[in-house]
């Protein structure tokens, strides 16, 4: 078989003793993929695409970095002024983490409103969630390298959130620390967990892809492939459509990185990290706002922890929590509007993360963290039991080669 | 192309192979582009750059005296020659030297002989600048790292290195002080 497939001699000896040619054919070439995904599709390779940009330029920022407390901050002023390229290659490292997020956000809400979460999918997403808490980790740690004012009461604030864990809470603090307070083992001990946990994520996103590939795409109308009439080629078709999403996604990054570098960051990080005095307004990156937010509408300090962890946590048991066979929201009609009440109460989490603690702010945060746990937790279970699903389609094909509104539409445009 | 197709279709082929090449060229340099950034930022930054000159007051070297100094983080060597060390360089013959340079070459003032303290063999710092040190068979700099000797002009008479001792650029600013870079 693999002896008509490769016409390069030297491809088709390696190939027979070692098949990584046929499996990249298999994998990237003939995969046969849904023919029906829009470019909310796009958003999982434009991920591994950010990945990627983060380590290599993660990795050649490392070679001009000190992880030192007196150094630390110079290094980075360093990279900026003096090391060949070193601002670019620090503005695309500093967005990129911003861009890693946008696109992972999309593609978990994605995930949410075609139900690309349910049977067979379940492990694929916990992977997801999996890969967002690690890269999540990553991103704080990487934070805390330039030690800037908010690199430091960043790390303080987070790290002490571990001490809300009774009885062990403070010994884990000072373990984390490695000290009395975030201090150079604390930075030696983030940059060297903000070195290797990348690679990490690139292991959790391997076992992603395998468990993406053994069922394939899920797909804008949700229901399973029936046969080669509803998959075409991952190349060229996917190949070209990823790729022209990612010329769109390069111009935007671009775009920031060359002319609103800092938009997404927090001046006082531009300030050495001094610990005797915290600055008067200290937020997180715009990525972890939604969760800063919970934390601070609960009005107790394990509970808070607690409350924004479950906010992950609940991600997990998704699967598990949402009972309706149908996937896709296309034909959920209650479940779509709540959807988009779900997207626009976790982007109100974000705004009210960002303002101060008080007055309305507060009670809004409230309402809007009560809002998030009751969607996961009360109206998942249960709104299979209330709503009435549209028909699916038999195929994915079936809509537009028969029958259907869709075709007759179809037909009465090809009679004018 | 296909010897049967018509005109029409041969134009559009061509059309095509030059979408495909130009689209490889464009990816190419789009490549090349992103990949020089990370490459060059190995290269010496600018304040690396900036410390590349060095300058050594020269008053207080006595006669037969020797100093090192680091220049871009190398040593050099600076050696007040004695009268009897510089005639010594002078007079022998450069016919049988691996790497031939007369000592006016290699010196701006006779008195005082300039150079990168490396050993041209494989980089280790050769013996010689102490009063106590091994200085070889012709009485100049030893490496011990191999066996190389080098002259009092730093040249290089036997033992494995290729070449003498490099000089590094340098000038005199005053009587007594140069800058070295």
């Amino acid at each position: 078989m693999s002896k008509s497939k490769f016409k390069n001699p030297v491809v088709k000896w390696i190939d027979h003793r070692l098949p990584v040619f046929s499996f990249m054919d298999h994998e990237l070439n003939h995969y046969p993929t849904p023919k029906n995904l829009n470019y909310f599709w796009n958003f999982g390779s434009l991920a591994g695409f950010a990945l990627v940009t983060m380590i290599v330029t993660g990795i050649v920022l490392s070679m001009n970095y000190t992880a030192h407390v007196d150094y630390a901050f110079d290094s980075v002023e360093r990279i900026m002024r003096d090391v060949n390229h070193g601002w670019l290659i620090r503005y695309i490292h500093m967005n990129g983490a911003s861009f890693f997020f946008i696109v992972v956000y999309i593609h978990i809400f994605r995930g949410l409103y075609y139900g690309s979460y349910k049977a067979p999918r379940e492990l694929l997403w916990i992977l997801g969630v999996l890969i967002l808490l690690l890269m999540m980790a990553t991103a704080f740690m990487g934070y805390v390298l330039p030690w800037g004012q908010m690199s430091f009461w960043g790390a303080t604030v987070i790290t002490n959130l571990f001490s809300a864990i009774p009885v062990v809470g403070e010994s884990i603090v000072t373990w984390l620390w490695g000290g009395f307070s975030v201090d150079n083992s604390t930075l030696n001990r983030f940059f060297s967990l903000h070195f290797v946990l990348p690679f990490v994520i690139v292991g959790v996103v391997i076992l992603h892809l395998v468990a993406l590939h053994r069922f394939g795409s899920n797909n804008p109308i949700g229901i399973d492939v029936k046969g080669t009439q509803d998959t075409i080629p991952f190349s060229p078709y996917y190949t070209i459509k990823d790729l022209f999403g990612l010329s769109v996604f390069l111009s935007l990054f671009a775009a920031a990185v060359f002319f609103f570098p800092n938009f997404m960051g927090h001046p006082d990080n531009y300030i050495e990290a001094n610990p005797m005095v915290t600055p008067a307004h200290i937020v997180p990156e715009w990525y972890f706002l939604p969760f800063y937010a919970i934390l601070r509408a609960i009005p107790d300090k394990l509970g808070g922890v607690l409350f924004m962890f479950g906010a992950i946590a609940v991600l997990f048991v998704l699967p598990w929590l949402d009972r309706s066979p149908v996937r896709s929201s296309q034909f959920r009609p209650i479940f779509k509007i709540f959807f988009w009440i779900l997207l626009l109460d976790c982007i109100l989490l974000g705004y009210l993360g960002a303002m101060p603690a008080e007055g309305i702010y507060v009670t809004l945060s409230r309402i809007a963290t009560a809002y998030y746990f009751f969607h996961f937790l009360v109206l998942f279970p249960l709104l299979p039991y209330i709503e009435k699903t549209k028909p699916l389609p038999i195929s994915i094909s079936e809509p537009v080669l028969s029958g259907g509104s869709t075709a007759s539409a179809f037909a009465a445009r090809e009679k004018k | 192309m296909s010897t049967k197709s018509n005109s029409q279709s041969s134009k559009n082929e061509g059309k095509r192979d030059f979408l495909i090449v130009s689209t490889y060229a464009m990816a190419g340099i789009g490549a090349a582009s992103v990949a020089w950034p990370l490459i060059d930022q190995m290269n010496p930054a600018a304040d690396t750059l900036a410390l590349a000159s060095t300058e050594v007051d020269l008053s207080s070297l006595e006669e037969g005296q020797s100093i090192t100094v680091t220049w871009r983080g190398k040593p050099v060597f600076v050696r007040h020659r004695t009268p009897e060390e510089i005639k010594l360089a002078k007079e022998v013959s450069l016919d049988d030297m691996r790497h031939p340079e007369a000592d006016e070459e290699r010196v701006a003032n006779e008195k005082f002989i300039v150079l990168v303290g490396v050993c041209t063999h494989l980089g280790c710092v050769p013996l010689g600048q102490k009063s106590g040190d091994v200085k070889g068979q012709y009485g100049g700099w030893f490496c011990p790292c191999h066996g190389s000797h080098y002259d009092h002009s730093g040249r290089i008479r036997k033992g494995p290195a290729p070449t003498n001792l490099e000089v590094p650029s340098y000038e005199f600013l005053s009587d007594n002080i140069i800058k070295i870079g």
